[in-house]
């Protein structure tokens, strides 16, 4: 246990390391962050001045050198756009980000479990292959033409809600929250129902096959046998068993909720990270995204290490080599 | 094979589908009433027309207008064709990549299929819009760059579906004959092992191309995709985004369901295949 956490942490770093390198190589060829950030009437020597006081004058190998040597202690360079830490940039946004995918994770978990295990069981009737058929149509709807949707309905045509934007925050224990109160609820209704769509069919999906798979297994037929009430054969027996993969899943997509917010965050000019990426990749704030990058990068190991350890303590099946006993 | 798949009416309607979309990618040129890039066939005074009026050229907007007097049904059908084709290319390529290093790896063993698959394992756990947007951030926009991205997000997943196929049919009497007829190695892989690795191939490639079509225009929407001389569906969703506000909904909106009923219907198709191929669903 503790080698496979420790192998796993020199994994992180070299993928970190690998992304960094990619990332800030290829930044540095792409685009000229001079040309954007001075006046276009500035004369070579005001051109000259600007790329001195951002590092920019220096060699690549140098300038990624000093970049890993600030990487190590936690910087992340400036913000050629804030002038603020990069980090501090992204950090900033993070919350903004973090609420609108937890109450995406909230909607497709609350409603997909259920809806999933109904058309696992009954596979035969009517209102399961309609679940079905949505959740197919669930997968193939591109997600940012159904923020386009939903904004034409529900903001443009019925007026019930806002069509772009954050509610007003609150600030719990220093992090400014919105989603706390009706007003920003409001806000974060559309873009956070955006985000859960496809996880939606995705958690859908799953639990229906595993409950059509488990139910023929012999456990759920003893427990039958046993006089065991219907509520409680799939209230606890079966959902128990289900509940192993789908704890891997949701754990996983939870990360790829984060990512994906980049689209859901452009259509609704939700103030998140992802937005912020978008902006800085047309801007060339090269620190912002190298910055971004690695963050999420970072995230997602961590996220992935920790469903790894849940999973083995959930099934105790699982050894942590890789090999199922 | 063909009549069982056809008795399920939802993937027979799905197949039908496809092959509409299939037939006016293709035929885009011949059967558009405008060809909507041709700036010299577009008048500006018919911009953003609503769908069914009758325009100064002598044909109906079916579907509308854009901001630039463009009709929206040809641009739909060239934007299909420029959608299907990225899409197509790079699941081919992918599969024709990962396919090989995946059945390569089941091959050769030990040291080499150990590492393609802790890359493959570490690839799989990103989302494939983060891959695709560091590749993007690295390589910057254009046709080929899209289709290099879109080919490095999906390789992966050939590749481990490739491996497992193969690692069934390498240890099978047929590989052992195979060698002791003195084949080379590069002969037992291509004509031996990957043709036998293809059908689950063939259905991971079909939600693959699915999504690499949603992808890129995903990229193309957020404008990090294709050029606009170019435009793909997304880009014609994102062009239509900034009149959404004011109602013309014409824009954005059917260039959607072309994109939503070219994905569907590939899903569809490919959903039939992979329960057809699962042994284990009994019927």
């Amino acid at each position: 246990m503790t080698l496979f956490v420790l192998r796993r942490l020199a994994q992180t770093l070299l993928v970190l390391f690998v992304t960094s390198a990619l990332v800030f190589g290829g930044l540095y060829l792409v685009g000229d962050p001079v040309e954007i950030l001075v006046n276009p009437q500035a004369d070579q020597e005001e051109r000259a001045r600007t790329a001195e006081a951002l590092g920019l004058d220096r060699p690549a190998v140098e300038q990624y050198g000093l970049f890993l040597k600030g990487m190590l202690a936690g910087d992340l360079g400036k913000s050629f756009v804030y002038g603020r830490p990069a980090l501090e940039v992204i950090l900033e946004r993070l919350p903004a980000t973090l609420e609108l995918a937890f109450l995406a994770m909230l909607l497709s978990v609350a409603a997909g479990i259920p809806l999933g295990l109904y058309a696992g069981l009954y596979p035969d009737r009517k209102s399961s292959k309609a679940i079905m058929a949505g959740s197919i149509l669930g997968f193939s709807l591109p997600t940012f033409w159904v923020g386009l949707l939903l904004i034409l309905v529900f903001a443009v045509q019925l007026g019930w809600l806002p069509s772009t934007g954050r509610g007003p925050t609150e600030t719990y224990f220093g992090i400014p929250i919105s989603i706390l109160s009706l007003e920003g609820l409001k806000y974060a209704l559309l873009p956070s129902l955006n985000l859960a769509l496809f996880k939606l069919s995705l958690i859908i999906r799953l639990t229906r096959a595993q409950a059509r798979e488990q139910v023929l297994l012999d456990y759920i037929r003893f427990a039958r046998a046993k006089g065991l009430p219907r509520s409680r054969v799939i209230g606890v027996h079966l959902l128990k068993n289900i509940m192993i993969p789908l704890v891997t899943v949701i754990g996983l997509e939870l990360g790829s909720v984060i990512a994906y917010a980049i689209v859901t965050e452009s259509i609704f000019a939700w103030p998140g990270m992802g937005k912020l990426v978008i902006d800085s990749m047309f801007q060339l704030d090269r620190p912002v995204v190298v910055a971004y990058l690695l963050v999420v990068v970072l995230m997602f190991i961590l996220i992935n290490l920790t469903v790894d350890i849940l999973y083995a303590a959930l099934d105790p099946r699982v050894r942590l080599d890789g090999t199922r006993a | 094979m063909i009549r069982e798949f056809l008795r399920s009416r939802i993937a027979a309607g799905g197949l039908a589908l496809l092959a509409l979309v299939v037939l006016v990618a293709l035929f885009a040129p011949w059967i558009s009433p405008q060809n909507p890039y041709d700036l010299a066939k577009l008048d500006l005074l018919d911009a953003r027309l609503p769908p069914g009026t009758a325009g100064a050229a002598h044909f109906t907007y079916l579907l509308g207008t854009d901001g630039q007097g463009r009709d929206m049904l040809s641009a739909i059908f060239y934007g299909l064709r420029v959608s299907l084709t990225v899409g197509v290319a790079s699941g081919l390529i992918a599969l024709a990549l990962g396919g090989l290093l995946g059945v390569t790896a089941a091959y050769a063993g030990g040291r080499a299929e150990q590492l393609l698959m802790r890359v493959v394992d570490i690839q799989l756990g990103f989302p494939a819009i983060l891959v695709a947007l560091i590749l993007i951030a690295v390589l910057g926009k254009g046709v080929d760059k899209i289709i290099i991205a879109l080919v490095c997000v999906q390789w992966a997943y050939y590749a481990r579906t490739a491996r497992s196929a193969a690692i069934v049919e390498r240890n099978k009497e047929y590989i052992d004959a195979a060698r002791s007829l003195g084949f080379s190695h590069t002969r037992i892989v291509l004509r031996h092992l990957l043709p036998n690795a293809m059908p689950p191939l063939i259905v991971v490639g079909t939600v693959q191309v699915a999504h690499a079509i949603a992808l890129e225009a995903t990229l193309s929407f957020l404008g990090l995709g294709l050029p606009a001389t170019e435009p793909s569906l997304g880009l014609l969703i994102a062009n239509g985004y900034e009149y959404l506000l004011s109602g013309r909904y014409w824009i954005s909106v059917y260039p959607g369901l072309a994109l939503l009923a070219t994905i569907l219907s590939i899903n569809l198709v490919g959903d039939q295949l992979r329960d057809q191929l699962n042994p284990r669903l009994a019927r």
